[in-house]
């Protein structure tokens, strides 16, 4: 990256001003907006679809929006869903397959129609998945197409934290609450307005266009200790951020059965983690049956198919699914990436219906470990 | 070991059943050539290695590619029906066709096992992904030592291939042994117990052997745990494994076991990589 502009100010007003140059980009904007008592990114054009002066109340087990009538537009931590779907939907076609009258099968692959999207809000410990994203569908070599053509068409345009919810611990997995890189352009919010600076050349020309004035310094200042206090703020926080030693040799621990006792086996953490890839492929054939689709669709190590082999899960219960999930996520991933798999936006925590908290639960592998040494 | 072969594609290129042969009552192998000439020239693949054998409207499954001595053109898939898409496949007729996207994945050793003896161990439909590795080693039998093939079975009648064992009986410095661990009689030359039983008295320097296992994962850690007692190092062991596989190139997770995605990283893997995680229940 490289932020050749400098740092400028946005004031609110002007906000709808850089929504008119990425229309005009010829970009879709997808940016955050309230939808059935959560915050979720969807297609708009507006900034009046902003949840602006909404603050997010998340816990285990607990997530509640309120409105405090504050002039901000990102008084809260994380949405309900990151930005994944964004690269990666719910649900794609892959390719088709068409049979001719001779019985000759065809195959074209399916790519969606070029569309330029500006993501706009992103934070912090959304950009830090998109990175790790690009890591698991973007392998040297090997990259995948669907994902590759979503991603040269996205902008992303950030928005540092100035709040932190009861779930965050971005500080402690060093993947927030500011956004260091990867992002097009990133905004911290002020009382009245955002300072603005460009991470891409495309950042910068949108920038530019914007005929904004430089920062004052009282401003930049006012934004440092913003981030400050935000991460000063979060509750909690990740034991370690390679949890492969305190793994080893724990995979018949009883703590795996205790957390058992208590998950739903629902899948939950794994639909709302910002950086869970797995998928299942599967056929939408036409009713005629001579034309068939083949699809990704998002799949959950919590499912008794995911390990299905032969018709028989390999993992077989709520005991081997969770201890998949989290040695996979905070130990697995730096074997196979070189990172932690998690971002710290407590996400899985929130949502999780009976409260099973990640952070507590690694803990005890740390803790018992520690125990067993002394 | 997979050379710098081209990326396969992510779409499955069409391909013609040339012919459907009934291994056993539920074992079937399909003989496939890709339709397109082009296409079927640049295939190549190593032995171990496997391809998506796409069923139209139905889905694809992860099935090992057994090479044909005769043809190389012909891709041989041998396939136990036991899910809706192998079912499917198991009912195509000579003619009809499917889809097919590989090679994926790591294959055997060959090269490493050279000027090595080599120890071959299988149980049940598992000799299907190693026929490609014994053909290697007859095209090629002055560069291996000598080979020994121990494949088990329940029953006898299970058996397949007889032919290619009968074939493999007869090839220099080879010796093929076959137990079938369920019944208390049976012909000559069979065994009445496991294979595990004769891996010690095979005409084998098993201290300069290879050993590739393919078969049930019980019986590979058996095997594997019986080799490592006899003197084979743990990075001589080479295991094919088996996980749910949907898109064959590490993306969709489903095969995952510990820091590896089977499908990319295998599914050939030797023991020192893969024994600890094989040894944990339900990983």
């Amino acid at each position: 990256m490289g932020a050749t502009s400098g740092v400028q100010f946005l004031p609110f007003k002007e906000l709808e001003l850089l929504f008119q140059q990425f229309i005009q980009a010829g970009y879709s904007i997808h940016a955050p907006q309230v939808v059935d008592g959560a915050i979720l990114y969807s297609e708009t054009e507006s900034i009046d679809m902003l949840p602006r002066g909404v603050v997010d109340h998340q816990q285990p087990g607990h997530y509640r929006l309120t409105e405090t009538g504050g002039s901000r537009y990102f008084s809260w931590s994380s949405a309900l869903q990151g930005v994944k779907a964004a690269l990666f939907p719910p649900s794609e076609v892959l390719w088709s397959a068409e049979q001719q009258a001779g019985g000759e099968l065809d195959f074209t692959q399916v790519l969606a129609p070029q569309q330029a999207v500006a993501l706009f809000g992103v934070r912090a410990c959304d950009l830090a998945a998109i990175k790790l994203m690009d890591r698991h569908f973007l392998r040297s070599g090997a990259e995948d197409p669907w994902y590759q053509q979503r991603r040269a068409n996205l902008l992303l345009i950030t928005v540092s934290c100035s709040s932190a919810s009861g779930s965050c611990f971005c500080a402690s997995t060093a993947t927030g609450p500011e956004s260091e890189s990867g992002f097009d352009l990133r905004l911290d919010e002020l009382d009245t307005g955002f300072l603005i600076r460009s991470g891409s050349e495309q950042g910068e020309i949108l920038q530019a266009q914007l005929g904004l004035k430089e920062a004052k310094p009282e401003q930049l200042a006012k934004a440092d200790e913003q981030l400050h206090t935000v991460a000063t703020q979060q509750q909690r926080a990740i034991a370690t951020n390679d949890f492969r030693c305190h793994f080893t040799g724990q995979e018949e621990s009883p703590v795996w059965q205790q957390i058992a006792d208590r998950c739903l086996g629902c899948g939950n953490c794994t639909a709302v983690c910002p950086t869970c890839f797995c998928h299942r492929e599967e056929e939408v054939p036409s009713l005629d049956l001579q034309g068939s689709l083949h699809q990704r669709v998002w799949d959950s190590c919590f499912s008794g198919e995911h390990s299905q082999l032969h018709g028989v899960p390999v993992r077989t219960g709520r005991r081997e699914r969770y201890r998949q999930w989290m040695m996979h996520k905070l130990a697995g991933w730096h074997d196979q990436f070189g990172e932690s798999g998690c971002v710290g936006c407590g996400r899985c925590i929130t949502w999780c219906p009976t409260g099973v908290d990640l952070l507590e639960e690694s803990a005890r592998f740390v803790r018992d470990q520690l125990r067993d040494q002394s | 070991m997979s050379q710098a072969a081209p990326t396969p594609t992510r779409v499955p290129m069409s391909a013609e059943v040339v012919e459907r042969q009934q291994e056993s009552s539920d074992v079937f192998t399909l003989r496939i050539r890709l339709t397109d000439p082009q296409l079927r020239q640049q295939y190549t693949f190593q032995p171990g290695q496997f391809n998506m054998v796409y069923l139209h409207g139905v889905g694809e499954v992860a099935i090992s590619i057994v090479s044909d001595r005769e043809d190389h053109t012909l891709l041989n898939h041998t396939i136990r029906a036991v899910g809706r898409a192998t079912r499917g496949l198991e009912q195509l007729q000579p003619g009809q066709q499917i889809g097919l996207r590989g090679p994926y994945g790591r294959g055997w050793p060959m090269e490493l096992a050279k000027g090595k003896e080599l120890v071959i161990v299988t149980g049940g439909l598992g000799c299907a992904p190693v026929v490609a590795a014994i053909t290697a080693v007859e095209q090629q039998r002055s560069e291996y030592g000598r080979l020994a093939i121990v494949e088990g079975v329940r029953h006898h009648q299970d058996l397949i291939y007889p032919d290619r064992f009968q074939h493999w009986r007869q090839m220099e410095r080879t010796e093929v042994v076959l137990c079938c661990s369920e019944e208390k009689a049976a012909p000559w030359p069979w065994h009445t117990d496991r294979v595990t039983s004769h891996l010690q008295e095979m005409d084998i320097d098993l201290k300069n052997a290879v050993a590739l296992l393919c078969g049930p994962e019980g019986m590979m850690v058996a095997a594997a745990e019986t080799l490592l007692q006899q003197g084979v190092s743990a990075d001589r062991i080479w295991l094919s494994l088996e996980r749910n596989m949907q898109c064959g190139d590490g993306f969709c997770g489903h095969c995952q076991l510990g820091r590896y995605f089977i499908c990319r990283d295998g599914p050939v893997f030797n023991w020192g990589e893969i024994g600890d995680l094989l040894k944990v229940k339900g990983l």
